[in-house]
């Protein structure tokens, strides 16, 4: 039985990850080439997803301000880039630095940058819990939408273009099928980092503080410490996927942190299996081929998306990722 | 147990008020190392808020609380289990999706740090695990060892919370109606489990059950509306005219 | 002059404060009540915005606009508690956010299906048109003092439901003591109802208030709603007081950063368009460091309830 089970999971994810792998060569044959940015941006959004579940479903934490880390991330390399096509020095920088194209030195900042921007904004939401904790997040994220709105000098509203994507030194990241292997690969690792991460003594702090945080702090565990840690490597993978989101559209601008964007990672977390590793990646899949589907059929396509929605909060709470794997699913 | 040495717990003058009601008005306690010291009283007497203050999830409006000679008043829950102030609930607080070695394992590695291990798999930890499954067997639980917690038959589920207090090697121990709930059978081995447990701490034992506080007690205090009405041997406490008035008179 | 504008400005803010406190008045008895997170609120006031538009562009008048819009979002409001939000009252926040997420994309779409996704302007009704002179010297548009008035009479309103009437006794004791209400043998899932029902109300009026002076527009609710959220914070929840004082604060806070931060950073910069960058950074985040030094110095908000 626990082997059937087993084996029903490992199917469900060898069968995804030659899809996955096998997708771009597959598109150009057919000579679809949308389906390769159309799955570079779905991984991108799994990532977001897959860090998101780290503290939704594994440590008890409902943010809704998630896209903020995204769109810091994302803002990061949008500025570097900018800096360097103005030859302009960024301002409030020792030196004159005139920003990097560099992906190495232009996504280890935007991972730094968000997780400093997540250890503020945890530091302070996690003073409260429960219906407080979604609403500061979600705040929180919203203030952080009009600080960059505010910023005319990066577009205000209208954001900023990248001339080019980033470059590694030996990989131009200028074609789409190179690209999207790079964003796979990001996105497998950071899965990687996460299985060891949450089946760690860290982990395993985190799993409690879900589960009951009174009893964690009971025995000893100082958990305000823990959640903040977990919501900052939460931030930090958010905000790899924000730089590779700028790379994927070459382009980045407040929509990024708007609030619905939280709300559609939290979806995707949510619909593909909440508190499992690859479940976001399904509900990543699902949601963004779902709105590409429904927008084909009608521009209205919100209004069959919304009642989905709830029908799924309502009934079927186990998620994609738990359907297709069965109970062998349940990683957590 | 011995009496010239000075208590592992001090608490004076506690008080504690929801609106207007006074819950806990006023309480003197001591608890003497390897003592097991009852709190009894009639429902809704303030004995689970004496409790949830004495451990750090109320804090009170006047009063001094002294751990071992500290004054631990001010300190955060955590801060207190760290010293070695173990609690249980009477409402059983497990991690129900956790298996019951899972659930001892946490509080070993309460007690042994290294939370911010990021990489090794800890289940797979024998410095985690071994520690907890000999708690388990202590309690007689190795057998469902590896059930899933919330699955658990009721009394398992309080042997079980016991155990997690006991593998955070305390001090002092603070048992809200251990037994609530429990059957004759179960709650006769959780009085042999903790008899033996005064050896090398101290207990202050909330319980309803007289033939319970009886057989383990060495001492027994009576709250009665928030009062610490009594403190005394079991004998005198079964003695005491005012007890008996206020308290014992209700349940014969 | 400046006196005249800072007039002017905290007018300002108490019109935004009075708007604020419609939407937080509905959403923190539901909160505090119901225990209930619903993102769905704004949608009621843009509800309430769209039919007054529609109302007032059919028949030329505002007051019937007024009263068709308010029972619409209130049987709307009614309507969705009772089919969706209801299963969710003992399910956690996160299933309570994503259902109402769902319903936020469900009634925009819908609205855009119905009146078409452009933005609609609606003229200040006729009566209310124009300014008057608050002090000599100093014009005010008259519409913008109904908005405070009406906020005012509904603060008025509401303290008097919630003090003298048995319904008003059972929201409070909701409010602080759920189980307490339940064990009373009240028609629980009615009162929840009724009090969803008049928080939509609430919201329905503030969205056709609000008509005159914004645009009519898709996503309008979720703006609002996210300042409300800050109200909410910084009053605490479950408190009609903390929901009043919170939405001034917010209000004179945003307004007075708005209108007097760029002037002040002006005087401590010494290039004006970095000053004026800043204050324009500053200014949009201002309620935003409002909520955060709340969160610092009361993490449940400045009047919590009980609990
Ligand atoms: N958080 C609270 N808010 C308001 N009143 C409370 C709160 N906690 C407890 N009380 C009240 O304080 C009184 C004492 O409660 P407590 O739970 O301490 O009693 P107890 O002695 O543990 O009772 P029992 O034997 O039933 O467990 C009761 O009247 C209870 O209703
Ligand atoms: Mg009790």
């Amino acid at each position: 039985m626990a082997n059937s089970t087993l084996s029903r999971k490992s199917l469900v994810l060898l069968l995804g990850l030659v899809v996955l792998l096998a997708l771009p060569p597959v598109a150009l044959a057919l000579d679809e080439a949308f389906f390769i940015s159309l799955f570079s941006r779905i991984l991108i959004y799994a990532l977001a997803a897959v860090s998101l579940d780290l503290i939704l479903g594994y440590a008890g934490m409902a943010s809704l301000g998630h896209g903020a880390f995204l769109g810091v991330g994302a803002y990061v390399v949008g500025i570097l880039a900018f800096h360097v096509s103005e030859d302009l020095a960024i301002p409030f920088l020792p030196g004159a630095w005139t920003g990097t194209t560099s992906a190495v030195i232009a996504w280890s900042a935007a991972i730094v940058m968000s997780a400093l921007v997540a250890l503020a904004i945890g530091a302070l939401s996690l003073r409260t819990s429960g219906v407080y904790f979604i609403m500061i997040t979600l705040a929180f994220a919203q203030m952080l939408y009009f600080f960059f709105v505010s910023l005319v000098t990066y577009g205000g509203d209208d954001g900023v273009n990248l001339e080019q994507r980033n470059s590694f030194p030996l990989l131009d990241l200028g074609d789409d099928t190179r690209f999207y292997y790079v964003c796979l690969a990001v996105l497998l690792g950071f899965i990687y980092l996460c299985q060891r991460l949450v089946n760690s003594r860290f982990g395993m702090v985190m799993r409690g503080c879900k589960q009951n945080e009174t009893r964690m702090r009971a025995l000893g565990f100082e958990t305000y410490k823990y959640k903040l840690a977990c919501f900052v490597i939460a931030g930090a993978g958010a905000g790899l996927a924000g730089a590779l989101a700028a790379n994927q559209s070459e382009f980045v601008s407040p929509g990024l942190m708007h609030w619905t964007r939280s709300g559609e990672v939290m979806v995707m977390v949510i619909l593909g299996g909440m508190g499992t590793l690859f479940g976001p990646v399904f509900g990543a899949i699902a949601l963004l081929l779902m709105e590409e589907i429904l927008a084909a059929y009608t521009q209205h396509w919100m209004i069959i998306l919304g009642p989905i929605l709830i029908l799924v909060v309502l009934f079927a709470r186990r998620g994609i990722y738990g359907f297709l794997a069965g109970d062998g699913g349940r990683d957590g | 147990m011995d009496r010239s040495s000075p208590p592992v717990l001090r608490v004076s003058n506690l008080c504690k008020s929801f609106g207007a009601l006074r819950a806990s008005d006023g309480i003197d306690l001591d608890v003497r190392t390897g003592e097991i010291h009852a709190l009894i009283g009639p429902n809704g007497a303030g004995k689970t808020t004496a409790i949830n203050q004495l451990s750090g999830e109320l804090s009170p409006d006047q009063g001094e609380i002294l751990f071992n000679g500290q004054n631990v008043t001010a300190l955060p829950v955590q801060k207190r289990a760290q010293l070695g102030l173990a609690r249980s609930y009477q409402i059983t607080s497990i991690f129900p999706a956790f298996t019951a070695v899972e659930n001892v394992a946490m509080a070993v590695q309460s007690k042994q740090g290294q939370n911010f291990r990021f990489w090794a798999k800890a289940r797979a930890d024998r410095a985690r695990i071994d520690p907890a499954m000999t708690v388990l067997r202590r309690m007689g639980l190795e057998n469902v060892a590896g059930a899933i917690a919330g699955e658990l038959a009721h009394g398992q589920q309080r042997q079980l919370e016991l155990a997690m207090a006991l593998a955070t090697q305390p001090k002092m121990l603070l048992l809200d109606e251990p037994m609530a709930g429990m059957g004759p059978e179960d709650s006769r081995r959780m009085t042999e489990i903790l008899l033996p447990l005064k050896d090398h701490l101290s207990i202050l034992l909330v319980e309803h059950d007289m033939d319970v506080v009886f057989a383990l007690a060495d001492r027994i205090t009576v709250l009665v509306l928030g009062k610490a009405i009594a403190t005394g041997t079991p004998q005198a406490i079964r003695n005491s005219p005012a007890v008996q008035a206020a308290y014992l008179g209700e349940l014969r | 002059m400046t006196f005249f504008l800072f007039l002017e400005q905290t007018l300002n803010a108490f019109q935004l404060g009075v708007m604020l406190f419609l939407m937080a008045a509905g959403l923190t008895l539901v909160f505090g009540i119901m225990n209930m997170i619903n993102l769905a609120h704004g949608s009621f006031y843009m509800i309430g915005a769209y039919v007054a538009a529609y109302v007032g562009h059919l028949t030329g008048s505002f007051f019937i606009a007024v009263a068709v819009a308010l029972p619409v979002a209130a049987i709307v409001g009614m309507a969705v508690e009772t089919i969706a939000l209801r299963k969710l009252y003992n399910r956690d926040h996160l299933d309570q956010v994503l259902a109402t997420f769902g319903l936020i994309l469900f009634f925009n779409e819908l609205t855009s299906i119905i009146w078409g996704p452009q933005a609609i302007f609606v003229p200040i009704p006729p009566l209310f048109a124009g300014s008057v002179e608050i002090i000599p010297g100093v014009p005010y548009p008259v519409y913008r003092l109904v908005i405070i008035a009406a906020g005012l009479a509904v603060a008025v309103l509401l303290r008097l439901l919630i003090v003298k009437t048995r319904t008003g006794m059972l929201i409070r004791a909701g409010a602080s003591n759920r189980e307490m209400v339940s064990a009373l043998g009240v028609d629980i899932d009615r009162l929840y109802t009724v009090v969803f029902g008049l928080g939509a109300l609430l919201a329905g009026l503030a969205g056709a208030l609000a008509g005159p002076i914004l645009a009519t527009e898709i996503g309008m609710g979720e703006n609002i709603l996210i300042l409300t959220f800050v109200v909410i914070i910084v009053g605490g929840i479950g408190s009609i007081r903390g929901a009043l004082i919170g939405a001034l604060l917010v209000g004179l806070v945003d307004t007075y950063g708005r209108a007097f931060l760029p002037t002040l950073l002006r005087a401590l910069f010494e290039d004006p368009s970095v000053a004026d960058g800043v204050g324009a950074s500053v200014s949009s985040m201002s309620i935003y460091i409002l909520m955060a030094v709340v969160l610092v110095i009361r993490p449940r908000g400045l009047f919590q309830a009980y609990g």
